[in-house]
């Protein structure tokens, strides 16, 4: 283990010590304010077992989930898309972009009333909610990577005749291939937030709905398992992507070289 | 091929499109609207919209008038933003600054790090109450990581061979870090502000939408609960003004900063 891991790990032992303590022996945070080792421990049974808000923990993980995911994948395979062309058309640029930056200093969340007004609670609100969110990040940074390709390549697949059915997957994807991901990945973070917010606002299941019961009776150790859970799905996901990446990436340099 | 991948148009190409665009998204709405394919409370006409807004800004809607909300959240987005870069910049650049410091902190930084802004809204209910100080722990939570990574990355990756050299000339720890690694970060550090303030910016909505007593999210909660969708979408409006004017400031802070040669 190298110094920085060390150090690392004896930071949050040394949290993890700081909190037991200041929450039993010493009493020094009220248990109504932040709950204990204990109390978190006794949530957590609680919600995997005999359920909490609606559902036990393994639903509201897989609800939350479930909508991350086709929020995601909507706003991908839209956002990329679109990105990609207005990098690669001038034309399309000048026709969407105006419209482009009409809607988006519209902060994500702000969408959420007008869905629950159009949709109400259910999902297909929270799936359009996310698909506004996860969609601009995924549109920006593809356009970006289409516009940083070194000209010269563009020049020399043009020159050599590529058609554009053969261009599109193997020059013009591949070497806006990086920007696309840090757009994706930056996706997947509003799309968590997005979809947080809007269980909080309301929602029937759901990790947000786990937070918001929580809120209303008052229950810190409760609170304290929903947002744990939102943090570790969220990096999981996070995990995947970048492994995508990863596998995605050699092959990216295989076919440049 | 495009051709128009390579080169350039020209302005009135540029703008003939745009306009087209625009015409074709307004000309979309306004049919759906008109047509009565979408019934008008649920998507009001631009115009209506426009009129809805010129009207809040005198009438009060939720008890306040639009900015009378807007100034009430823009307050609370100050003290939240404030804060953040109070924080999160010096000890970014501390953290840039000694080793030490940055192994305690980032792990701890790391673990909080996936956690959304906006999941702190149940604590920050608690703990600081729905007035002003649970939207601020929010905005906080929405505005501090930019500020700390930015200022960490300037001070760590831009300042360290100039840091080597002022220790190599005996240059004091205080010195160095205001002298040196601050005007070495400027650049990343307000390139984080502007990042900061439109997360700080949109948390405070979340925020506003799920628990608060006034402001602009709670206006449109209480809009939509009275199905009135073109209030809605004005809130949405402003939200997106307010929004632009901060990016707007913070950009000319950045242009100021470099005209000066300070970054």
């Amino acid at each position: 283990m190298g110094r920085r891991s060390i150090m690392g790990f004896a930071t949050l032992a040394t949290l993890a010590a700081v909190w037991y303590l200041a929450t039993v022996p010493l009493a020094l945070i009220s248990p109504g304010r932040f709950p204990s080792p204990l109390d978190v421990w006794v949530s957590l049974r609680q919600v995997a077992v005999t359920g909490y808000a609606n559902g036990v923990l393994h639903d509201h993980v897989v609800h939350s989930l479930k909508l991350v995911a086709l929020g995601f994948a909507v706003a991908a395979m839209t956002g990329v898309p679109l990105g990609l062309l207005m990098g690669w058309s001038r034309r399309a640029e000048a026709l969407i972009n105006p419209v482009f930056l009409l809607i988006r200093p519209i902060p994500p969340l702000a969408w959420i009333p007008l869905t629950i007004l159009w949709l109400g609670l259910g999902d297909a609100a929270k799936v359009l909610v996310i698909w506004f969110a996860a969609f601009v990040p995924a549109t920006i940074n593809s356009f970006t990577g289409v516009r940083s390709i070194d000209p010269a390549v563009i020049e020399a697949s043009r020159m050599l005749g590529t058609p554009l059915r053969r261009f599109i997957p193997e020059v013009l994807v591949p070497a806006a291939g990086p920007m696309i991901f840090t757009g994706l990945r930056l996706s997947l973070q509003a799309s968590w937030t997005t979809l947080v917010a809007a269980e909080l606002v309301g929602a029937l299941y759901g990790l947000g709905r786990v937070l918001n019961v929580a809120q209303q009776d008052i229950y810190p150790g409760m609170i304290f398992v929903g947002m744990a859970c939102v943090a570790v799905l969220g990096w999981a996901t996070t995990r995947v992507i970048a492994e995508v990446e990863r596998r995605a990436m050699p092959w990216v340099q295989i076919a440049e070289s | 091929m495009d051709r128009s991948a390579t080169k350039p148009l020209t302005l009135g190409e540029t703008l003939g499109y745009g306009a087209i665009g625009l015409i074709v998204f307004f000309g979309v709405w306004s049919f759906l609207s008109f047509s009565g394919a979408v019934s008008r409370q649920f998507l009001p006409a631009p115009h209506e919209l426009a009129a809805r807004f010129l009207d809040l800004l005198t009438t009060p809607f939720a008890g306040a008038t639009l900015p009378r909300h807007l100034a009430s959240s823009f307050f609370r987005f100050g003290c939240g933003f404030l804060l953040g870069a109070a924080v999160g910049i010096p000890l970014g650049l501390l953290m840039g600054w000694s080793r030490t410091l940055d192994e305690i902190v980032t792990p701890v930084f790391d673990a909080l790090r996936f956690i959304a802004p906006i999941a702190w809204v149940p604590f920050a209910a608690l703990w600081f109450g729905t007035g002003l100080g649970g939207p601020i722990l929010i905005i906080f939570a929405g505005a501090f990581p930019p500020c700390l990574i930015n200022a960490y990355r300037g001070a760590r990756f831009v300042g360290r061979p100039l840091v080597e050299a002022a220790q190599m000339l005996g240059t004091g720890n205080l010195r160095i870090i205001v002298e040196v690694l601050l005007p070495a970060s400027t650049a990343s550090i307000i390139a984080g502000l502007r990042v900061s303030a439109g997360l700080g910016w949109q948390s405070l909505i979340g925020a506003e939408l799920i628990v608060a007593s006034a402001g602009i999210g709670f206006m449109m909660v209480q809009a939509q609960l009275n199905i009135s969708t073109a209030t809605v979408m004005s809130g949405m409006v402003a939200i997106g003004l307010v929004g632009l004017l901060i990016d707007v400031a913070l950009r000319s802070l950045e242009a100021e900063v470099r005209r000066r040669g300070l970054a």
